[in-house]
Order: C-alpha cells, then structure tokens, then sequence
C-alpha cells in the first residue's frame, strides 16, 4: 500500500508530481476510495443489486419455479403485478393495517419513553442501575420475547387470562392473539393489534427513552436554574423549557420509528402469524412470496410499500437538514 | 426563560428543587416502568423453572422447587430425547462470529474514510450510506432470496451469513464513524508528521485508542446476527440440522413441545446476549444516539 496518509506530510511531496499543492489532495483522495472500496462494494452487491432485480421482478411475471432458469430467458414486462395489488383487498387491508400499527407504535414508544427520560432526569441513588435494566426489553431476542408473551397470554395456561378469571371476573378466556375484535363498554376494539403494538411499544421505547435521556444531558443546568430564579414553577419549566428543547428529536423519533414498524414482520409473525387481522405489509410480501410462490407480485407489494417509505424517508431528510440549521 | 421574568418575587427557590411529591411521584413512575420491563421476563423465568404439569395446573403459583430439567431438555440432542437446541445455538454462534468479522473488517475501513479523510466523492459516499442505513430492508428480501437461490445458497449458512454482514454494514459502519468523529484527531495528525503509511497509521494509531469503539460496534453486530429470524425462516425452515437458535425455538413452538421447555430455551438465548450487552452498555449506547445531543 502505497497510497499516503490523509494529508500528505510537508516537504515529502514527489518529486516526479510536477504539479504544486495537489499532491495532499490526491493521496487524500486515493486513500478515502481504498478505505472506502470494500463498504461501497458490499453496498453495490447486497443492496443496489437487489433494488434493481426487485424493479425488474415487479414489472415481470415469475414464480419461484422460475429460478433455475434466471438470466436465461429475456423478461417478459408486465404491470399485471401492480394492477392486481391495487385490486386486491388483501393489499388495502394490509396497508391499513400497518399504518395504524406503525403509527399508533411510534407515538405510544415516543410518550412512554418520554415519561422515562424525564422520571429519571434527576440523579438519584441507583439510576444507573435503572437505566440499564430498563433496556432489557430492547435488547433481549425478539424470539424470546414473543415466545414470553404468547406463553403469559395463552388462554389455557396464560398467566394474563388466568388472573383475570381469578381477580377480575372474566367468564371465559380471551384469545388475545387471535381476537380480531372484542366489543368492551360498546366500543369495537381490535385486539390481537393492539396487543402487537404493545408489544412493539415495550421493546422499543427504551431506544426512544436513550435518545431522548441524551438530549436531556445536554441542556445546560444553569438554565433550568436560572428560570427557577425568576420564579419558574416545575410545569412551567417542563412545558417552556425541557419540551421545545426534545421537540426535534422526538420528531425524529417518531418519524424513525415509523419507518421501523412500518416494514416489522418478526414481531407480528412470530405472535400471529397474520391471525386476527393482523396481517400486515411485510406478512403479505412473505405470504406472496413463500406461500402463493408468486415472486412477481412479491416484488410488486415490496415496491409499494418503499414507494410509502421514500416519501417518509425524504421527509426525515428534509426534518434533519432543518435540525442542523437551527 | 425571560418571558417569566414578571414571578420574581414568588420564592427563588421553588422551581427546580425536588418536592416530596414529585418524589413519591418519581418513585411510582420508576417502580411501575420497572414492573412494566422486567415483569414478562421474571415470568418467563419463573415458569422455566417449573414442571410443566404444575404450570398448566396453577398459572399463577409460584415454583416450589427448582426445576431445571426444561433446560437440558431443550438442549439435548434429538436422539437423546431433547429438542437439540444445543445444535441451533452452536450454528447461531457460527453464523454470528463470521458476521461480526467480515462485517468489522468492511466497516473499520470505511468508516474511518467517512470520519476522517478527505477525499473527492466523500459527500457522495457518505450520503449513500446514510440512505442505505435507512432503507428499508424487507423491499429487498425477494430479490436478495431469489439471487442466493439461483446460486444455491439459500438452504446453506452461507448463504444467511451473507445477508447478515449486508445488513449489518449499514449500521456498523454509521456507529464507527461516530467513535472515529469522537477521537482526538491530534495523535493522529502526529503520527502522519512522522511520516506514517496509511496503513501503519490505521493498525498502530488508530485502532488502540478506538478499540472500546470497534469492540461495542462488534457487540452489536453479533447481537443483530444473533437474534435475527426473518432471514433464517426464509432460507432455512426445511433444512433442521441447519436452524439457527430463534428459529429453532420459533420452530418447535409449533410442535408438541412443553412451553417450560421453549421457555428455558428462550432464557438460554437471552442470558448471554444481555451479559455481554450490559458489559459493553455505555459504548453502545453513546454510538448509537450520538447526534441526538444537539
């Protein structure tokens, strides 16, 4: 490896590079392209790649019988694909579904880990050993945790279903997990999706809590005491000065996680399987993929769903470039 | 904080001071948010450790004694009447170990071009790993199953090995360079003065001083490989001797298999994974939200 270091060191400079200062630039440049070669190459193979072949399957039409003979045949076009997901009520159903399930996601992991983050602000004796311990959910296995929830919300041996048979007067079990509806006070509620989205909720709103415990950090003390000096009571403090300073980054997060639950298939598959209406996008794509061997329509559902998810994406760029500006 | 300025004479003291409520109230809120995180998992824990007929007999009781035959149970080998979960977590750690050295080596580099050198391209570069970081990953799912398939890879952990460096490089690469920024630049430009190779600079400079930085960024890697599932029902759901641990225990929860043992599987799993995550807790923590503080 030749190639000099990041700026080239004075009065080593070439002697055959006829040219004056550039020599610092161009190793500066040869070395950031042989850093960044191996990334870019892996970025170009497992993702630039695919995004391409996911395009020309969406407009194509082929089946998982169709594998062997890939790149032999000339590709039929076709916008069969699209035209049957717009008319299909499994592609509505299913984005409907996901949009409450991220949506109503994002806000719940944004309040509960906001509580958090301001519950633990002030120092008290064991709030290191809180904060850690409040990140289990975040970090345990999405497997182990499911399988913890179907266990404690089974209906035969659950402990949830036991204790409300016991203590709270149910008459029978609930199947929490397979319940598309359940009328409670006269309301309609859908349970099976809210249980997921609790679900999501408690493993992911100790991501929002840290994000937002680190902004907290950063606001100088001084002027909280400061405020207090001018006779700022608690609420006022909270609401004029603590929130206006989180708003940014809870947009963020929110936006963020969005974005996540948005293409979540672990944690509803592994609790439902799609069963009480909880089929959502990600479900259908492996549905249409593994089950109805359609890779084409596959395709097409992916590429729907990232179209929803650009205008997401450009949208959080836009929200940070502003967030770095101010 | 100006616009209160008129409420100067109302007690100087009264605002940011803990009152006695607000700590009762602060304890309440630790104390539930606590239940609310550790509960389903002292759960788990606890039926673990019961016998199964005990369970189904008394939900809600406690466990007398200790149990711990659910544990090997589900780690004995098939032909031994276990459920050989033993064989899943030892693919799991292969697959995970191979991941986080490929994916670490790419990532060294590259974040390291992203942090510090300057080179033409670099705005491009650094924009494009962004996206990637945020892309949405399962669009790409079809496409990354039908190019291994076609070249025989999917019912291999080869082939799940590949995706799983794919999708971890993004984020590595996003928490290395955050380390990479947070490192005094000063040794480093010393070390060029002396005239130091690129290479000398990365393996002698560098890397001692940013090695709580890379180690983290490791944890986190393996802890992605290890707990991933979608990619692992895809590939390999046909092929036993091949799952990887979450899909195996994902697996037998659909088979007759006693839920204190998928419990005790489930814990097993976990336990490691949370050992070696609160170890490395706030190296981890600081690369991941680093830019929420502004």
């Amino acid at each position: 490896m030749t190639a000099g270091p990041v700026q080239a060191p004075p009065g080593r400079a070439r002697p055959a590079a006829t040219t004056r200062p550039t020599t610092a630039a161009q190793r500066a440049n040869r070395s950031g392209w042989l850093l960044v070669s191996p990334s870019l190459a892996v970025v170009a193979l497992v993702v630039l790649l695919p995004f391409v072949l996911v395009v020309v399957f969406g407009f194509s039409e082929i089946r998982l019988v169709d594998i062997p003979f890939l790149g032999t045949e000339p590709v039929e076009w076709t916008l069969d694909n699209f035209r049957q997901a717009a008319a299909s009520q499994a592609f509505w159903g299913a984005l409907w579904t996901t949009v409450l399930y991220a949506g109503l996601t994002a806000v719940g992991s944004l309040a509960v880990g906001l509580v958090l983050a301001l519950a633990l602000r002030r120092r008290f004796a064991g709030r290191g050993l809180v904060r850690a311990l409040l990140l289990v959910p975040y970090v345990l296995p999405v497997v182990a945790a499911a399988t913890i929830w179907k266990t404690a919300l089974n209906p035969q041996y659950g402990v949830v279903n036991a204790f409300g048979r016991a203590y709270l007067g149910w008459d029978t079990p609930v199947g929490f997990l397979s319940t598309t509806s359940a009328e409670v006070w006269g309301v309609p509620v859908p349970v099976a999706l809210l249980v997921v989205v609790l679900f999501d909720i408690w493993k992911s709103a100790p991501l929002a809590f840290l994000f937002l415990t680190a902004r907290l950090q950063s606001v100088p003390g001084e002027i909280e005491e400061a405020a207090a000096l001018d006779g700022a009571n608690r609420r006022q403090v909270l609401r004029f000065m603590l929130l206006p300073q989180l708003r940014a980054v809870a947009l963020l997060l929110l936006l963020l996680r969005f974005i996540w639950s948005f293409q979540t298939f672990d944690d509803v598959y592994l609790l439902t399987e799609g069963a009480g209406s909880t089929q959502v996008m990600a479900i259908q794509v492996y549905t249409e993929l593994v089950t109805k061997a359609d890779i084409g329509s596959a395709a097409a559902f992916g590429l729907l769903m990232s179209l929803i998810l650009c205008v997401l994406l450009a949208g959080y760029v836009l929200l940070s470039r502003r967030t770095d500006e101010s | 904080m100006t616009r209160r300025r008129s409420g100067h004479e109302r007690g100087a003291m009264g605002g940011v001071r803990a009152t006695r409520a607000s700590r009762v109230g602060r304890a309440v809120v630790v104390a539930v948010a606590l239940l609310w995180s550790l509960g389903p998992v002292a759960y788990g824990v606890v039926l673990s450790v019961r016998p199964y007929a005990e369970v189904t007999r008394d939900p809600l009781g406690l466990p007398t004694e200790l149990d711990l035959s659910a544990f090997s149970t589900a780690m004995r080998d098939e032909s031994d009447g276990g459920f050989g979960l033993g064989r899943f977590v030892l693919n799991s750690l292969g697959v995970a170990a191979g991941t986080v050295v490929l994916s670490i080596l790419v990532c060294v580099l590259g974040a390291y071009a992203a942090a510090r050198v300057r080179y033409r391209g670099r705005a491009v570069t650094n924009g494009i790993i962004l996206a990637v970081y945020l892309f949405p990953g399962i669009v790409l799912a079809v496409p990354k199953f039908v190019i291994l398939s076609r070249l025989g890879l999917t019912s291999t952990l080869v082939g799940l090995l590949i995706v799983y460096v794919a999708a971890t490089v993004p984020v590595a690469l996003y928490m290395m360079r955050n380390f990479f920024l947070a490192l005094p630049q000063s040794v480093e430009e010393a070390a060029i003065m002396d005239g130091c190779s690129l290479g000398q600079l990365l393996v002698r400079v560098v890397l001692p001083i940013a090695i709580p930085g890379v180690v983290a960024t490791a944890i986190y890697v393996f802890m992605i490989a290890w707990n991933e599932y979608f990619y692992a029902l895809l590939f390999l759901v046909q092929h036993r001797d091949l799952w990887t641990a979450p899909l195996g225990i994902a697996q037998l929860g659909d088979f007759q298999v006693p839920v204190t043992v998928l419990l005790a599987g489930s814990i097993a799993v976990t336990v490691p994974v949370v050992i070696v995550f609160f170890l490395a807790q706030r190296y981890i923590v600081s690369g991941l939200v680093q830019g929420a503080e502004r």
